[in-house]
């Protein structure tokens, strides 16, 4: 375990005589001596991403112990699975992660055709790939509105969702609908694309790329933004071992880990994308990351656009789906979401029902073990900016 | 990947393993040596990351099998590690001192299935659900819509229909029916 | 009536709060909600046009429903020009969205929120979980239908609706308010009884007060 407190803003050994006493770095806690209050920054609060609740015991200003509490949101996939055919698990799963369900049903489709031993036509993989990466534009709009707002800018949000709404638009078209699309079924996709829809994309593309520049201006070269964000929940290389730390939060402390090139799935290995790193490993350089992740992802969706096949099969011929028996066997299938790595278990003994599905969220272990011990040490009003900084969100966690 | 299971299979004994994908492997290996797999895994073969553990309900043959995925961020394979446990009495092994982020997993599989971690922290703490009084849920002799029924009042309204008997109905609903159609019926 | 009946009446009106323990017990209310009737008939119907001009909204995305909210506030669809603004505390909220299916967890949150909020206040919910369990139908862990446990006034269908569905539902729960038949803070202190035994019956750890005021 490394030192976290050792920034020079957030130092708060120099004047100790109102604090906790310490004994072993660690604070010797005494509910009944009235020098620390417990507080709930409880699910019904604005400075939450989502609907979970942190147990805090606080002294003064600085927090000195915190719990997570997660099952708000608790609707036992895993059992309602078990309890539909195959081809009846689309509907639920897009719903495991709120913000970003595409990368759920790739996951479901893929573990499925692995189990089964059906190859994706040319196309419909494209088309996949267009899906994932317009669905990661979207969540990744969102987040810079949370991560703004969290630190009391309200325009960034306003902004950046607002144009996060024709993402929606282009979704609807494409695949019928706007938050839950559905679209990746066993084989391959659904529809095709409408008439006009690459013309319209790449408009959305000049126009999203605009918006940028007023956010970068905004929000990176800001001095009340980096003074906050700064040293603000630093993670260290040896930290992500020992955390299972995925996605921007371990890449923004150097360790570099992608799956999209790592272990190359839909048409990613024939795109030309690069890993984001950094070596800040604080809430601003997991800022900057992102952001250039966003703008990586619009780079990828203009080349998916000019190299999408026009003709050819968007599905593959499946069996009855109504009565149809996979054979038996495990898989796990990993998909690089906006938070990290999303993988689904997947375990099937030759019935018409899955034996076994396991969703493994990336902020599994984000938000309940990595939150807790970076909680420590900082004043209460930077909780919230820490806890959108590490992209927690709680519907994965407790599926 | 054959050379590691060469080097593995020399330290203990290796009841089966698969190749699901180029990197994807699977192998079954006793509770008994788990421990020191995955440490020797971990210290020198390079799968430092832990990605989940969990586990199959296996009612029929009486046994839990627990999964341990780990990845190599070096040679970039997955590999999934099957441990089967006995069903009534169910406890393992607890790996905490390895990966400390692993109490999680063990806390849910504790709430949610029933086994138990001697020895792993924080594994009594309630992790999804609140005041719950019945047999641990994600078993599969609990009937979940049985449940349901019982505590929570459902709307009236709600109905099924088979497909097979609904389009028969439609299209033939107006059709006397045919000696060959009663033949091959009866 | 002699004494001995009035304080026999006042003793069952009273509530036992037995999930809090012995020595926190005088700290909390222990009195029934009361129905609240207005005198003048025509003084409510102008207090009923106020207020469904301004309804400020709890800000409580208690399930996905609160995917859809969000771009409300942006200027697309622009709910601030109807006068409903977003509030962090129940105190000063009038209106509550449900957005979506509520877990066990999740609905002793929002009865508490509910109760805590000032009246007269309305219950607007969202999506088809609320109606009757949703796709989530049988799941040991959500509710399936909201209005055994809170009062609501208007129901918004669709999985999920879009933000032109969710001011189309504040439209009609505007046309209720005026026409006075938004009754649900009298509602529930009528039926407190019955409502109160819903929610314990699958709230099994209570450790709040009966009634949270």
């Amino acid at each position: 375990m490394t030192d976290i407190s050792k920034s020079k803003y957030r130092n708060f050994d120099s004047d100790r005589s109102k604090y906790p006493v310490m004994e072993n770095g660690k604070p010797v806690i005494d509910l009944d001596s009235h020098r620390f209050t417990k507080i709930w920054q409880g699910p019904q609060h604005p400075g939450v991403t989502g609907n979970m609740s942190v147990e805090l015991i606080v002294s003064g200003d600085e927090i000195v112990d915190a719990k997570t509490h997660v099952g708000y949101l608790h609707r036992s996939f895993e059992k309602l699975m078990e309890r539909r055919k195959y081809i009846q698990c689309f509907p639920i799963v897009c719903r495991i992660c709120v913000p970003e369900p595409d990368t759920n049903e790739y996951c479901v489709s893929a573990a499925m055709e692995d189990l089964a031993g059906i190859t994706v036509p040319e196309k419909a993989q494209w088309l996949r790939t267009l899906n994932l990466e317009m669905s990661r534009v979207g969540s990744f709009l969102m987040w810079l509105g949370g991560q703004a707002n969290s630190l009391g800018m309200g325009a960034i949000g306003q902004w950046t969702i607002g144009m996060r709404d024709f993402w929606l638009d282009l979704f609807e078209e494409m695949t019928g609908g706007r938050v839950y699309h559905m679209y990746m079924i066993p084989g391959g996709v659904r529809k095709d694309l409408p008439d006009g829809f690459k013309g319209r994309a790449r408009k959305l593309i000049i126009r999203t790329r605009r918006l940028l520049q007023d956010v970068e201006n905004t929000f990176f070269y800001n001095t009340i933004i980096k003074s906050r964000l700064h040293d603000l929940g630093i993670i260290t290389p040896d930290m992500v071992d020992e955390y299972g730390i995925v996605g921007p939060n371990a890449r923004a402390s150097g360790k570099g880990y992608d799956i999209r090139i790592n272990n190359p799935y839909v048409k990613y290995d024939e795109l030309d994308l690069k890993m984001i790193t950094s070596t800040g490993s604080d809430a601003f350089a997991r800022a900057e990351v992102r952001y250039r992740e966003l703008h990586q992802s619009l780079d990828l969706i203009s080349q998916i656009l000019d190299r999408i096949p026009e003709e050819g099969n968007i599905q593959a011929k499946l069996p009855n789906v109504l009565h149809w028996k996979i054979p038996a066997g495990q898989t796990y299938v990993k998909a690089e979401s906006t938070r990290g790595e999303h993988g689904f278990y997947m375990v099937s003994d030759g019935s018409e029902y899955p034996r076994r599905v396991f969703a493994r969220g990336a902020s599994y272990t984000h938000a309940i073990t990595l939150l807790e011990t970076l909680a420590v040490n900082i004043s209460i009003s930077d909780l919230a900016a820490l806890m959108v900084s590490l992209h927690t969100c709680p519907p994965e966690i407790e599926r | 990947m054959d050379q590691l299971f060469n080097r593995i299979s020399r330290m203990i004994k290796l009841e089966g393993s698969t190749k699901q994908r180029d990197d994807l492997y699977f192998i079954t290996v006793r509770k008994e040596q788990l421990e020191l797999l995955l440490s020797h895994l971990k210290n020198y073969e390079g799968f430092t990351h832990l990605a989940f553990l969990q586990a199959v309900d296996y009612i029929e043959n009486n046994e839990f099998q627990l999964t341990y995925m780990l990845y190599n961020y070096d040679n970039r394979v997955n590999l999934g590690i099957k441990v089967f446990i006995d069903r009534d009495k169910s406890e393992m092994t607890s790996i905490h001192k390895l990966w400390p982020h692993a109490w999680q997993y063990q806390r849910e599989l504790h709430e949610l299935f029933g086994i138990d971690f001697p020895g792993s922290p924080r594994v009594h703490e309630s992790f999804v659900l609140e005041g719950w009084e019945e047999i641990p849920p994600m078993r599969r002799d609990f009937d979940t819509k049985a449940y349901t029924e019982r505590t929570f009042y459902p709307r009236p309204g709600r109905f099924t229909k088979d497909p097979k008997e609904y389009m028969k109905e439609k299209l033939y609903g107006n059709f006397a029916e045919s000696p060959e159609i009663r033949k091959n019926n009866d | 009536m002699d004494k001995k009946d009035i304080d026999e009446i006042e003793h069952q009106m009273k509530l036992a709060n037995e999930g809090l323990p012995e020595n926190e017990r005088d700290l909390f209310a222990d009195a029934r909600p009361s129905k609240v009737e207005s005198q003048n008939r025509y003084f409510e119907r102008f207090r009923n046009w106020a207020r469904s001009r301004s309804l400020w909204m709890l800000a409580f995305g208690t399930g996905c429903g609160a995917t859809e909210i969000r771009p409300l506030m942006t200027s697309r669809y622009d709910m601030f020009r109807y006068g409903i603004a977003p509030r962090p505390t129940p105190r000063q909220a009038s209106v509550f969205i449900v957005g979506g299916y509520a877990s066990i967890k999740t609905i002793k949150r929002i009865v508490r929120s509910y109760e805590q909020m000032q009246g007269p206040k309305y219950v607007i919910a969202l999506g088809s979980c609320t109606i009757n369990g949703g796709m989530y139908y049988d799941s040991y862990n959500t509710i399936k239908r909201l209005d055994y446990y809170i009062p609501v006034d208007v129901y918004i269908t669709g999985c999920m609706p879009r933000p032109e569905a969710l001011i189309a539902g504040f439209n009609r729960l505007k046309e209720k308010i005026r026409a006075g038949e938004c009754e649900g803070m009298n509602k529930y202190a009528e039926n407190f009884d019955w409502y109160k035994n819903n929610q314990k019956q699958i709230i099994k750890d209570w450790n709040m007060p009966d009634y949270n005021w």
